[in-house]
């Protein structure tokens, strides 16, 4: 059904990601998928890491820490951005296509009154690809 | 299986996008002096969810500044008629008694930036020494400009040449013993030839290398400390060699306060400003009217456009705008080289390049000034408003500039700003002093300054369109300082993060809107010069702490 998972995680909330990497990784040892977990840095540095080699560091670190844990097939790939705030939803469309991902999991919140102005970055991934995409709420 | 390796990221084809040069081993670009520290970005932040929107803002600094600018909004528009001479009494008091020293401070960047050119410390690349450069230079450059000038060389272009040409040629004029005549130094009496030289030296000297050292500093302190050392990218930072790890506490809010109420201020000058030139300019061709009325719905719209900007984000929003404002400039001065007095011009590109160089030691000096209406009504005047405006130009530079070297970079944001700014002021302010000498044509002579320069491109051909250009350039100035102000008042407001919630911006953005109406109703364009000054002298102080701490910071990198 599924071959390749792309999930972008926050390193910045780990506590928020929870259930959406357990699902991801149920689905993944269900339909023998590999998962890519993508993350998107800023230049500068930041609460996760000084520079955009050590946030990818760290984050190859996760993927590893959750193929051991899951037992699943796991790769990182990060991204840097100059504005990632406003930028992830269009370097997560790209990410998607350099994967050849099928399937996107990732943890949206509760959409609200704002998602009229600033919509949310799951749905508006869903909007733009043709790739199944499971929002975590 | 090659997803599992750690070699599938996207480093392995750099030709095609640079910026994902990454490697999973920690070998950071090159060696750099890491600042090693116990804190991490954020943790001072609190993150309370208001209505539907979660915002991430650093406490101290984001509650105190945005607090104060609140009451100050509030009282300048509850008092709109008592606190103009306020204003007025405030300018005139700072600008009188410190002209010394924001004359002595302009110096001091000036001389460490040229001496940074020649010493070895220019190889030292921002970033680590296999940074690669983030931008093109065109991107770069256009970006530098339309934040580091925009609105003010629109309203100063044409109008200062004209009035340093006109006091100079007046001369000297006393009364009890003062003098009371506008004349930068000793004046040119009479002599049309040598009035115009001091006119355009003096123009020049304002904004030649003077602004742009002060935003070079600024921008270089950042670069180095964020890219280089590892730091938060807030003003804070650049004082880790001087105070040590007491910049995370309430010496770091404070500096961090300073640089908010700069920013804010010194943007909504250029806001006041640019308001009231669009209004000039639409008045002037559509016959709008210019009350304050019309001001605040100008203001009000183009924050609206400003949002927009924000919101497509720096690459797509302030960048394309800064493209945009680019062509539109350079169309327009290339017009006016053309359509004005050619060959004049280009000759007195070099000329006033001579007079800048042989009056800029005595304009510049900080003491013994006779031509104190000059020297600090103009001269004075223009350090603290660059001086307030620095935060933000500086930490934009520092922002884009990441992966060019010290030399490159000062090269690029001193030495080629200020050709541009001689070729600027030559070409609108030569025409304009053209038009009054060869044509006789008082018109620039006698108009307000917000008009001076609709009524130059009144005398040249295509005169509404080239209006219109005038105004719509003015604007896009307008939207694309906004909006990247609303951006670095984020980041320090948020201790570091340029990934905060993208509502706050939002929440920025309108209170630069708020200040520039509350300054414009409240006093008009003395109130916004006068904040401007208030809050550029103590962070003139902290910008001389940064010279130290760049030259000390530079020492200890890896050569």
């Amino acid at each position: 059904m599924f071959s390749r998972i792309l999930v972008p995680v926050d390193l910045a909330h780990p506590q928020e990601l929870e259930k959406s990497l357990k699902i991801a990784a149920d689905l993944a040892r269900n339909y023998g998928a590999s998962i890519c977990y993508v993350g998107v840095t800023e230049e500068t540095p930041g609460p996760i890491a000084h520079n955009p080699r050590e946030f990818a560091q760290k984050l190859a670190a996760f993927a590893a820490e959750q193929a051991a844990r899951h037992g699943i097939e796991a790769s990182a790939r990060a991204y840097p951005a100059h504005d990632p705030a406003v930028e992830i939803t269009d370097i997560l469309l790209r990410a998607v296509a350099e994967v050849g991902a099928d399937l996107v999991v990732m943890a949206s919140h509760k959409p609200n009154i704002a998602d009229y102005i600033l919509p949310s970055h799951g749905g508006g991934i869903a909007t733009h690809t043709g790739i199944s995409v499971f929002l975590v709420r | 299986m090659s997803e599992q390796n750690q070699d599938d990221l996207p480093g392995e084809n750099p030709a095609d996008t640079p910026e994902q040069a990454i490697e999973p081993i920690p070998a950071p670009e090159g060696d750099t002096e890491i600042i090693e520290t116990d804190y991490t970005i954020g943790q001072d932040n609190i993150t309370p969810q208001i209505g539907p929107v979660r915002f991430d803002i650093h406490n101290p600094v984001f509650v105190t500044s945005g607090l104060s600018i609140l009451v100050f909004v509030v009282l300048t528009l509850a008092f709109q008629n008592e606190v103009g001479p306020l204003f007025v009494a405030l300018r005139n008091f700072l600008t009188a008694n410190l002209d010394w020293f924001f004359l002595s401070a302009g110096n001091i960047f000036v001389i460490l930036c040229l001496a940074l050119i020649v010493t070895p410390l220019g190889r030292i690349r921002l970033g680590g020494p296999d940074a690669t450069p983030d931008y093109s230079y065109a991107g770069w450059f256009a970006m530098l400009f339309a934040a580091g000038m925009g609105i003010g060389l629109m309203f100063y272009g044409v109008s200062e040449p004209m009035s340093h040409y006109s006091a100079a040629l007046g001369g000297i004029t006393m009364e009890n013993g003062v003098r009371t005549d506008w004349a930068p130094l000793g004046g040119a009496a009479g002599d049309v030839v040598e009035a115009q030289r001091l006119g355009m030296a003096a123009t020049i000297f304002h904004w030649g290398l003077h602004p742009w050292a002060i935003y070079a500093v600024v921008a270089l302190a950042l670069a180095l400390f964020s890219y280089n050392k590892g730091l938060p990218l807030t003003i804070r930072s650049v004082f880790y060699p001087i105070l040590g790890d007491r910049i995370w506490g309430w010496p770091g809010h404070v500096i961090d306060i300073l640089a908010v109420f700069a920013t804010i201020f010194g943007l909504a000058t250029s806001l006041g400003l640019g308001a009231q030139q669009a209004a000039a300019g639409l008045s002037f061709l559509f016959g709008l009217p210019t009350d304050n009325a019309f001001l605040v719905a100008l203001v009000i719209g183009i924050t609206v456009i400003a949002l927009f900007s924000i919101l497509a984000g720096l690459d797509k929003g302030v960048k394309r705008l800064s493209e945009v404002n680019m062509v539109l400039a350079v169309a327009l001065l290339l017009f006016v080289i053309i359509a004005g007095p050619t060959l004049a011009i280009l000759t007195g590109f070099f000329g006033n390049l001579v007079a800048y160089a042989e009056y800029l030691p005595a304009l510049s000096m900080p003491f013994g000034r006779e031509d104190a209406n000059f020297s600090q009504g103009w001269t004075a005047f223009y350090w603290a408003w660059w001086i307030s405006w620095s935060p933000f130009v500086g930490m934009f530079i520092a922002r884009v500039s990441r992966g060019r070297t010290v030399r490159e970079f000062i090269t690029c944001v001193l030495i080629i700003p200020t050709l541009v700014s001689v070729l600027w002021m030559t070409a609108m302010g030569g025409t304009a002093i053209s038009q009054l000498l060869n044509d006789g044509f008082t018109g620039v002579q006698d108009a307000d300054l917000p008009i001076k320069l609709f009524e130059m491109l009144s005398q040249m051909p295509l005169a509404g369109i080239m209006s219109f250009v005038g105004i719509v350039l003015v604007i896009v100035f307008f939207v694309t300082s906004s909006d990247s102000g609303s951006l670095v008042v984020d980041t320090i407001a948020a201790g570091g993060k340029v990934n905060a919630p993208v509502p706050q911006r939002i929440f920025w953005a309108s209170f630069e809107g708020l200040v520039a109406i509350a300054l414009l109703l409240g006093g008009g364009l003395a109130a916004l010069q006068a904040m401007a000054v208030s809050t550029g002298f103590p962070f003139t102080i902290v910008l001389l702490g940064a010279c130290f701490a760049i030259v000390k910071g530079l020492m200890n990198e890896p050569r």
